[in-house]
């Protein structure tokens, strides 16, 4: 490793940079404690906590973080299965047409929100399939599957196929060999997959405005807040909430992931 | 008496590749049959086929006269050590070896009594709260060996065990395995490129040679009485006359093979160049060429003069110490 010091000017560069990412996060912060509710006046006129109160009293704001917390939750949860269930089949078997089935598999997540939105819209206008919870899940489903298939399908090569095969040699049937061998050597992967999925269902919007028909989930519901001129800084409560809930597990799936790099390569 | 293992007309083909081309062979209950034969030669993929899995494209292979046609791997009496021993990464020692106990649904107190006895027999005891990366390579070979052999498998099959050790753990191995196969009277099914070690452990060998079985015997048939040139270069490297060699110093049109040690350098017998040679410690070796082209190797004893490099002498051996190989055969 290089351990020269940096020069003074690349440094402060680095700050510049982190701070320019960073610090209008914190304004959005501190606009959650304004006293002024129509326009975001720079400095805030006075600080207040009334906003708080406000907030907790929406009905509509309650609707919005619960729908999005189920979408996100029943996503998260589909893409898991799936996307388990797809890495093992890509990486434990060689059969025709498998790496075109692993390069449709991430798709969705290298096009752009906005033609996967307009592609399930047209696609569910001509099935005749109402907006509905269900709707928005498979939606979201389409780009969890790709996080939790990513991180799966990296850790499935990792694990030498003869570990299955000596579980099966010792008398485990395929049911016991998952349960026993190949869940505790994947099991760090899926949380870490599971909680980036989570992440983006979380606050995703493209996707959801194609999907949701009049239904708010929490992103959507705070778009359409942005633009009505009254009671502001509940909207930034509610960024403040947000920002909270995804940013928790995204730093846990970092935290699970960084410490087994050499879990199941071993035994080589 | 039912064999262990009985492979009938057994043939496993990838596309157009004959990995394993009709084996006919019975393993005898509590032998110690290795199976020997250079990479490729479909020796692996035999023992995988015992193991269940994988299928035989054509044939049947019988476990004490049960066919194991569609029989999955975890419903046959028989464990594996695997080549990469294919320890548990997440599972400390005593877990791995009592897994095949856990999965039978033993109780707790039962498996890890039945690990430690399993580990101790392997010279292992007290290690059964470590973890697979904290052993060097010699005990993990041991732990997967004390892992297949919990289950008291009534054949147990071994994938190039010895493979990924050095030398002298090797060698101290060998002794261990056989003393051990031994002690159990288990059948030990054993796969191996290493011709010594087959020869050294093995109750009968068989030679592996493009998804054939070549020749089967005992160690000293094998040495000594190969039945084919490849059997006799690939297992002690013995020296091959061809057939109008044979026909000149013994009057048969055949493949002949003739040891290192037995040949002699002396005033008459086949002329040969010395093209180099080597001081082995116990023995010098020397490399000649005969006339036609034709490679040969002795082996000199200590007291016995060695000739100089480019030196022309003549090759002579005893007439017992020639081998004639009556099969046709490459």
């Amino acid at each position: 490793m290089h351990s020269e010091r940096a020069p003074r000017w690349l440094k402060i560069a680095a700050g510049a940079g982190l701070a320019f990412m960073h610090l209008p996060i914190l304004l959005i912060f501190v606009y959650a404690f304004t006293t002024e509710e129509k326009s975001y006046q720079w400095p805030p006129p006075g600080f207040t906590l009334k906003w708080f109160a406000v907030t907790w009293n929406r009905p509509d704001v309650w609707q919005a973080l619960s729908l999005s917390l189920r979408v996100a939750a029943v996503s998260t949860a589909v893409a898991l299965v799936l996307g388990t269930l797809c890495a093992a089949a890509v990486s434990r078997t060689r059969f025709f047409g498998r790496e075109v089935i692993s390069l449709m598999v991430i798709l969705p997540i290298a096009l752009p929100g906005i033609i996967t939105g307009i592609a399930l819209r047209s696609a569910f206008s001509l099935a005749d399939i109402p907006f509905s919870f269900w709707t928005i899940v498979l939606g979201h489903a389409t780009f969890c599957v790709v996080v939790v298939y990513n991180n799966a399908v990296a850790r499935f090569r990792r694990i030498s196929g003869s570990l299955i095969e000596a579980s099966m040699d010792l008398g485990a049937d395929g049911f016991q060999t998952f349960r026993y061998v190949i869940l505790p050597n994947i099991a760090t992967a899926l949380l870490a997959g599971g909680m980036l999925a989570f992440a983006l269902s979380f606050d995703e919007v493209i996707v959801t405005t194609f999907t949701a028909g009049q239904q708010q989930t929490l992103p959507i519901w705070m778009l359409e807040e942005l633009v009505r001129p009254r009671q502001r800084p509940v909207t930034n409560v509610v960024a403040m909430v947000v920002v909270i809930v995804t940013f928790l597990p995204i730093l846990g799936a970092y935290y699970l992931t960084r410490g087994t790099e050499s879990v199941a390569g071993q035994g080589k | 008496m039912t064999p262990a293992v009985r492979f009938a007309g057994v043939s496993r083909h990838f596309g157009p590749v004959r990995a394993v081309d009709n084996v006919n062979m019975e393993i005898a209950e509590g032998e110690f049959f290795a199976m020997l034969g250079p990479s490729g030669s479909g020796k692996t993929t035999c023992l995988r086929l015992i193991g269940g899995f994988d299928q035989p494209t054509a044939g049947k292979i019988e476990i004490f006269g049960v066919p194991t046609a569609g029989v999955p791997p975890y419903r046959r009496h028989v464990n594996t050590v695997f080549q990469d021993y294919a320890l548990f990464p997440h599972l400390n020692v005593r877990d791995n070896v009592a897994y095949g106990l856990m999965v039978a649904g033993r109780p707790k107190p039962e498996r890890y009594r039945a690990a430690e006895e399993a580990l101790e027999m392997v010279a292992l005891p007290g290690y059964g709260l470590r973890k697979p990366s904290e052993l060097s390579g010699g005990q993990r070979q041991r732990v997967a060996l004390a892992r297949a052999l919990v289950n008291r498998p009534r054949v147990l099959l071994l994938d190039e065990p010895l493979g990924a050790l050095d030398l002298k753990l090797r060698e101290a191995m060998q002794e261990e395995l056989k003393a051990l196969q031994r002690r159990l009277g288990i059948t030990f099914v054993f796969v191996t490129h290493d011709q010594t070690e087959a020869l050294s452990m093995a109750d009968r060998v068989a030679v592996f040679n493009e998804g054939r079985i070549v020749q089967v015997g005992t160690p000293q048939d094998i040495y000594y009485r190969p039945r084919v040139p490849f059997v006799a270069r690939f297992v002690g490297s013995s020296n091959v006359l061809p057939p109008e060699v044979t026909e000149r110093v013994a009057g048969r049109h055949v493949h002949a093979a003739v040891r290192p040690e037995a040949l002699r350098l002396g005033a008459e017998g086949l002329a040969a160049t010395v093209l180099s040679t080597a001081f082995h410690g116990a023995a010098t070796r020397v490399a000649l060429e005969a006339e036609g082209g034709l490679r040969l190797v002795a082996l000199l004893p200590k007291g016995v003069e060695v000739p100089q490099e480019g030196a022309c002498v003549h090759v002579t051996w005893a007439r017992e110490d020639l081998h004639l190989m009556t099969e046709a055969g490459a």
